[in-house]
């Protein structure tokens, strides 16, 4: 049936999304990408006198990126930092959401909304750590994420002690139902900012998986099926690496287990024995009852270990393989890619959102080992097309 | 859902007009026999041909059902970042226009069968046979042609999508279309042969 009734209010935004979702880098993109010597056009000239042998293998990211990001990186400073390139990719990201938002109506807009919350709670968050700290907190607006950016947010900072600031987030943002019944004012102060973030975290999957599948315009559409899988998996992805990171921090195991979202492959049995594990081997045992978890475990092998091993990008232990946090984000970017295979669906911009944030993770990746002359790890993007 | 409540309500009201008819001894005033041989041959052939023509319109455009709104807005949205999609398939959207030029070719034969006729010689079986026919001839034509304009309409957006990303998909969706498409004819063969054998009203 939804072939019937999603265009009348989607069609427009999902060709769009589709036509975004075209213009991603590819492997070939990101093989040339590899192959750049420097970030900037003017650094380029600048090594061309050095490096006068090779002139015309040397090439750039910034002219490798132009066809897709090209209005976007013209404004870039001459021989700019990678953070620099990152926030200009991302604007690109934001402005693209912020004109589907603008045309997006009714249950539509209302999944975007949902969408944007993720980030509203990483916002809030680092507002919170600000006010703890007696930071100033104007100053850490700036470096928000711009997609978690709502109206009201800026009120946040009038705050001066942290119970104004719990008031003030219960009144005047989208968050306050999950901040109401899990958090009080004295957990913000008391609470190590960690465990309010994953608490809110919690609560919004939560919430986000009920509307999805509670809402009358996605109940029983291809919505629902794609975005319940995609939200179990964040769900499993979250507790495991909850559990992960608690090893050898003062987190009790009736706490942790709080943390854990309420649904998922994992839920019930799986949660329950993550919440019971004392090392990775028991981890990996509570996993072992999902197949493609446990192929993770398998992969990444037992040895690797504590909270080390889990940095992006093959951050951690094992330069040659791929970490636990790789192979978890290489899942979600296949995900994201085959609910491209549907129509009529708003999960078309949930998986463009992840798919972009994971280009330019991709981009900031390469253009950083570029930048640190480490070029042996450069390989270490994740990429799906 | 949502029709929950009046498809009750209508059920309730029902019972209870046929219970009060029933209870008081005037059961025979629902009688279909009668309601058939009095409602005029007029009646049932305007409303065939009103609902052939409408249907198709509906199948093709919009309102409930939406073929060209379903394919227009997709072609839109592909277009933003594949401009090329826009001409192309304007294809799918005239697949969805042919199902509306069905349903007005049939309702201009179905009213070609309507003559004036004086007074009570209106009651005569042939020109029941033509009432019926023209009916249930253009219901016929009329929902071939909604399911046909939703349909072709899916297809069609499906196509613009698909041209949108890879444009060697098109050709091959675009032979998809035509069979969907086709459905449409079939209703207007059958409504061609049911209406065939009737004669005018005389």
């Amino acid at each position: 049936m939804e072939g019937l009734f999603f265009n009348v209010n989607g069609g427009y935004i999902e060709g769009i999304v589709r036509g975004y979702r075209n213009n991603l880098l590819n492997g070939q993109h990101y093989a040339n990408l590899t192959q750049c010597e420097n970030i900037d056009g003017q650094f380029l000239l600048q090594t061309c006198e050095l490096h006068a042998s090779n002139t015309s293998e040397i090439v750039d990211v910034k002219l490798q990126l132009a066809p897709a990001y090209g209005d976007f990186l013209a404004t870039l400073p001459p021989n700019p930092s990678t953070s620099a390139l990152a926030a200009k990719t991302t604007d690109k990201l934001v402005s693209e959401f912020r004109y589907l938002q603008a045309q997006a109506t009714g249950s539509l807009a209302k999944f975007m909304e949902y969408l944007t919350y993720g980030y509203m709670i990483d916002n809030v968050a680092l507002l919170i750590t600000g006010t703890l700290h007696e930071r100033d907190t104007r100053e850490l607006l700036e470096r928000c994420h711009p997609l978690g950016w709502f109206e009201t947010m800026p009120v946040l900072c009038v705050a001066t002690n942290i119970e104004e600031l719990y008031n003030s987030v219960l009144v005047e943002t989208p968050l306050a139902p999950y901040f109401k019944g899990s958090l009080s004012h004295q957990d913000l102060d008391e609470l190590n900012i960690e465990i309010v973030r994953n608490t809110l975290y919690k609560n919004y999957l939560e919430d986000f998986h009920h509307f999805v599948n509670t809402n009358p315009d996605f109940k029983g559409t291809p919505t629902q099926e794609i975005m319940s899988e995609i939200l179990e998996f964040e769900a499993d992805r979250r507790a495991i690496n909850i559990t992960l990171n608690s090893f050898g921090t003062e987190l009790s195991k009736q706490d942790r287990r709080k943390l854990y979202p309420e649904f998922g492959k994992l839920y019930p049995e799986g949660s329950l024995m993550l919440s019971r594990a004392d090392d990775v081997e028991s981890v990996a045992l509570a996993v072992s009852g999902v197949a493609e978890y446990k192929a993770f475990f398998d992969a990444v092998g037992l040895n690797q270990g504590g909270t080390e091993g889990l940095g992006n990008m093959g951050g951690g232990s094992s330069a040659d393989g791929k970490s636990l946090e790789d192979l978890f984000y290489q899942r979600e970017m296949e995900l994201s890619k085959i609910v491209f295979t549907r129509q009529f669906t708003s999960a078309v911009v949930y998986a463009w959102v992840k798919l972009r944030e994971q280009e330019i993770r991709n981009i900031t990746w390469i253009a950083e080992c570029i930048a640190q002359h480490q070029k042996e790890r450069i390989g270490n993007y994740i990429s799906v097309f | 859902m949502g029709l929950a409540y009046p498809t009750g309500a209508a059920t309730v009201s029902l019972a209870v007009v046929g219970l009060y008819l029933l209870f008081h001894g005037e059961g025979e005033t629902f009688n279909v026999g009668d309601f058939l041989e009095t409602v005029s041959p007029y009646t049932w052939a305007t409303i065939g041909i009103a609902m052939c023509i409408g249907l198709s319109v509906v199948g093709a455009a919009c309102v409930v059902s939406r073929g060209i709104l379903l394919t227009g807005s997709s072609i839109i949205g592909g277009g933003v970042k594949a401009p090329r999609v826009q001409t192309k398939n304007l294809i799918s959207i005239i697949f969805c226009e042919v199902v509306a030029i069905y349903g007005v070719i049939m309702a201009i034969i179905f009213s070609s069968k309507i003559n004036f006729v004086e007074g009570e010689a209106i009651y005569s079986g042939s020109n029941f046979y033509t009432g019926y026919a023209v009916f249930w001839g253009g219901i016929t034509v009329g929902f071939c042609n909604l399911i046909c304009g939703v349909s072709v309409g899916i297809n069609g957006s499906g196509a613009a999508l698909a041209d949108a990303a890879d444009p060697s998909l098109f050709v091959k969706i675009l032979v998809v279309e035509i069979f969907s498409s086709v459905l449409g004819l079939f209703g207007l063969i059958i409504g061609l042969l049911v209406a065939g054998k009737a004669n005018d009203f005389e």
